[in-house]
């Protein structure tokens, strides 16, 4: 632990601060189904952004990936990724509204 | 204390589902004798607890080999079935031919094809970028074991209890706990989820292997085109296996405790398991076929004797098919309603990838034009696959416009295009790179005789078999019919039992091969470790490879990076010195976590909750203990290299004496020899 700490240069402090966003983040969308006190459609919508944001304070905190130190080819690769995620999401938005609207449901 | 397991989850009810059971167990047997035979000490510490990349690849391919075995029987008692079944039961009943048809698609595809492909991938790429083991070798070990579990599980269905009755890709409504309350669809859920981690470890694997592994002077353009091929599958793996994950896991969240993400009622949506599945399932078709282009890229240059035509355009015709393999998964489902704008904009994105498909069967064509082509098994293999690909692809471009689609799905037309795309594209690409590579594996050659009797009754037996379903759905039938009632579709569907039949044939003249070729071992030993003149850098080391393949790394300075060695008479060129090497340590994590996670899914499919909770225990502390130990490497001495390195020069300077007075061609095909030694 102490020789892989030397190594990247991160301490502790990022994993606490990342796990605690992440609980917190886990904790909203329950609370909110639980109590049931927003919409449904706003429920919805705020689950999906505690989600987005979850996703971002995983590579922040747990990855340790910003803007400024990491190199290049790495965020060219998550932007590759978030391409392909963009495709399967936007996919299957698209693919499931059409259908819905269809079956007029 | 056993959940829902009862003595009447044995096979008693029909005579071939008792006959398979007993197959399974003899078969099991057999395995076990082999291992008391081989030693159990020396099978677990050299093979089942290895890390070695090479030894994974060989397991991962005799697994392949065996599932092909089993997948065959299904596809052979399928056509025998539908051969007798006019007007008649048959001899299958149907919940028993809706098993065999099921467990023939997710064997073919989850457990035969998958780790044919990453065994192969493990045997060849880190040779062939001149590494000395992939970047993880412990999770490439997980890889395998998972793989293995998730085929026990298929098999072991077989014995206990019954396999899924949903087809292969399991869409609910029906495979949902209303239409299928037996455990034959948790059976098919368990094993596709436990497999499908186990892909999607080997796709993160191998893109760190081949990004960061590679020797001094191997730029991404100078790589081997199975190792762009590769890369490219892993990317797919690593992307798409997740989406299959999800899907089975709430598939398997609604069966076995009853939430409602896929069911009709309370709030589900069945439409959007199709959509997830096949999210995964059309990058799936690419992870299956890209290594495919990849051998035939290798094995076209080998036998033709010249450096590949059109390598760039193959790299970026492999990248882009990457890329449009994630934007076309919609045509699998192009008839569940989706409105005219949505098919069509799939419908076009499919037909884009016969673009760059083509573009390849031209550089292979143009590789052999005015080569010196030596008709090599692997080589015939890829003779077999570029005729008889391009007649799948064009009736997969058929496919890819909805409204033929509408006419044409759920046929056997569907069934006779995949199928085509699949044996000719996929299996005969592995069976070449399982010809081709060999001896790499295991240091002699196979018997060609046998291989050529093996390729041509294949390929009869594929158009016998297959082009009558192309008629048959021409003439309107279904696919997965149990009987029919149709006089005019029986002829057909008997020439197509034959060609099944000489497909078995094919797959005798394998064993024979097989068996021949270890008994005639001693006349076609590899002792150079180049047996076919090759290009790239896997033939640089010895047949079967050292354990750490490379006992100085190499020096890359051409695209063709062994032959340009061999050219400039530097391949062979003793080091001056040798270094310590670092070499991963033999673990037995890797094995116990498969022995857990098959634990564990035989527990969730049975509901025998005390043992499911304590294999995930189980499997979490292993994979904690492992991860405290930081004693995972040992150092190979400079000193045992030299000694293991000094016995390959030694042989091989005695080839060439030998090839001197006797003539030889294999001393006539290495100049560069003489000089090195």
């Amino acid at each position: 632990m102490q020789h892989e700490n030397a190594e990247t240069g991160h301490g502790l402090s990022p994993y606490i601060t990342g796990l605690v966003l992440a609980l917190i983040l886990t904790a909203i969308p329950f609370a909110l189904v639980a109590t049931g006190l927003l919409p449904k459609p706003a429920t919805l919508s705020a689950i999906m952004a505690a989600a987005v944001v979850q996703i971002l304070v995983h590579l922040r905190y747990f990855l340790h990936l910003d803007l400024k130190s990491t190199p290049r080819e790495n965020l060219l690769a998550l932007l590759f990724a978030a391409v392909l995620i963009f495709f399967m999401v936007g996919g299957t938005f698209w693919i499931m509204v059409d259908l819905h609207h269809r079956m007029m449901m | 204390m056993l959940g829902k397991l009862t003595i009447d989850a044995l096979p008693f009810y029909s005579w071939v589902a008792m006959g398979g059971a007993v197959v399974t167990v003899l078969g099991g047997l057999a395995v076990a004798a082999t291992i008391m035979r081989l030693g159990v000490r020396y099978t677990w510490s050299e093979w089942l607890t290895t890390v070695d990349h090479k030894r994974i690849g060989i397991m991962y391919i005799m697994l392949a080999l065996v599932m092909l075995l089993r997948g065959f029987a299904d596809a052979i008692m399928m056509r025998a079935q539908q051969a007798v079944a006019f007007n008649s039961d048959g001899y299958l009943p149907p919940d028993h031919f809706d098993q065999i048809f099921s467990s023939h698609g997710t064997i073919m595809i989850f457990f035969m094809a998958m780790p044919f492909l990453s065994g192969l991938m493990n045997l060849v790429v880190p040779q062939q970028i001149g590494a000395r083991d992939v970047a993880f070798p412990f999770m490439n070990s997980v890889s395998l074991w998972l793989s293995a579990a998730g085929a026990g599980l298929v098999l072991i269905s077989l014995v206990i209890g019954t396999f899924s009755t949903a087809g292969w890709t399991g869409y609910p409504p029906y495979s949902g706990l209303e239409y299928s309350p037996d455990v034959g669809v948790d059976y098919w859920i368990w094993a596709v989820l436990i497999a499908g981690v186990g892909s999607t470890l080997t796709g993160i694997n191998f893109i760190v292997t081949i990004l960061k592994r590679r020797a001094p002077g191997m730029t991404l353009m100078r790589m081997p085109l199975f190792t762009w091929t590769a890369f490219c599958t892993s990317v797919l793996m690593t992307f798409a296996f997740p989406a299959l994950t999800v899907a089975c896991a709430l598939l398997a969240l609604d069966r076995t405790f009853g939430m409602h993400f896929f069911t009709n009622t309370g709030g589900g949506n069945p439409m959007n398991y199709i959509n997830l599945f096949w999210m995964w399932g059309h990058p799936e078709v690419y992870i299956l076929i890209l290594p495919a282009f990849g051998i035939f890229s290798e094995v076209v240059a080998t036998f033709s004797r010249k450096r590949l035509f059109g390598y760039a355009s193959l790299v970026l015709a492999t990248a882009s098919i990457a890329i449009l393999s994630f934007t076309v998964w919609l045509h699998h489902f192009f008839t569940m309603g989706a409105g005219a704008n949505v098919n069509a904009v799939f419908g076009i994105a499919t037909m884009v990838i016969a673009v760059p498909t083509g573009v390849k069967v031209f550089d292979w064509l143009f590789t052999m034009f005015r080569g010196r082509i030596e008709f090599h098994p692997s080589m015939l293999w890829t003779l077999g696959f570029i005729v008889s690909f391009v007649i799948g692809g064009m009736t997969g471009v058929l496919l890819a416009l909805p409204p033929a689609d509408y006419l044409m799905h759920n046929s056997v037309f569907l069934v006779a295009h995949f199928h085509n795309m699949i044996i000719p594209g996929v299996l005969f690409g592995y069976f070449a790179g399982y010809m081709y590579w060999f001896p790499k594996a295991f240091g002699f050659k196979l018997n060609e005789q046998w291989g050529k009797r093996s390729f041509w009754c294949w390929v009869i037996g594929f158009y016998l078999a297959f082009m009558p379903l192309y008629v048959l759905g021409f003439m309107g039938m279904p696919r997965r019919m149990e009987h029919y009632n149709a006089p005019e579709w029986q002829p057909y569907l008997i020439v197509a039992m034959l060609g099944v039949c000489i497909i078995l044939l094919g797959i005798v003249c394998m064993i024979v091969q097989i068996m021949v070729s270890i008994r005639q071992r001693n006349k076609a030993l590899d002792l150079t470790g180049d047996p076919w003149n090759g290009r790239t850098l896997e033939w640089l080391t010895s047949s079967p490879a050292a354990p750490y393949n490379f006992a100085v790394l190499p020096e890359v300075c051409d695209r063709d990076a062994f032959h340009d060695m061999k050219v400039h008479g530097i391949a062979y060129r003793r080091p001056a010195r040798y270094e310590d090497i670092e070499m991963p340590k033999s673990t037995a994590a890797g094995v116990l976590l498969g022995a857990f996670a098959f634990l564990l899914g035989f527990a969730m499919i049975w509901h025998i909750w005390w043992l499911a909770i304590a294999s995930a225990l189980a499997a979490a502390a292993t994979l904690i203990a492992r991860g405290c130990n930081d004693d995972t490497e040992y150092v190979l001495p400079a000193s045992e290299v030299q000694r293991i390195e000094d016995g390959r020069y030694e042989v091989m300077a005695s080839i060439v004496r030998a090839g001197a007075t006797e003539g030889e061609p294999v001393a006539a095909r290495k100049p560069s020899l003489e000089r090195a030694t």
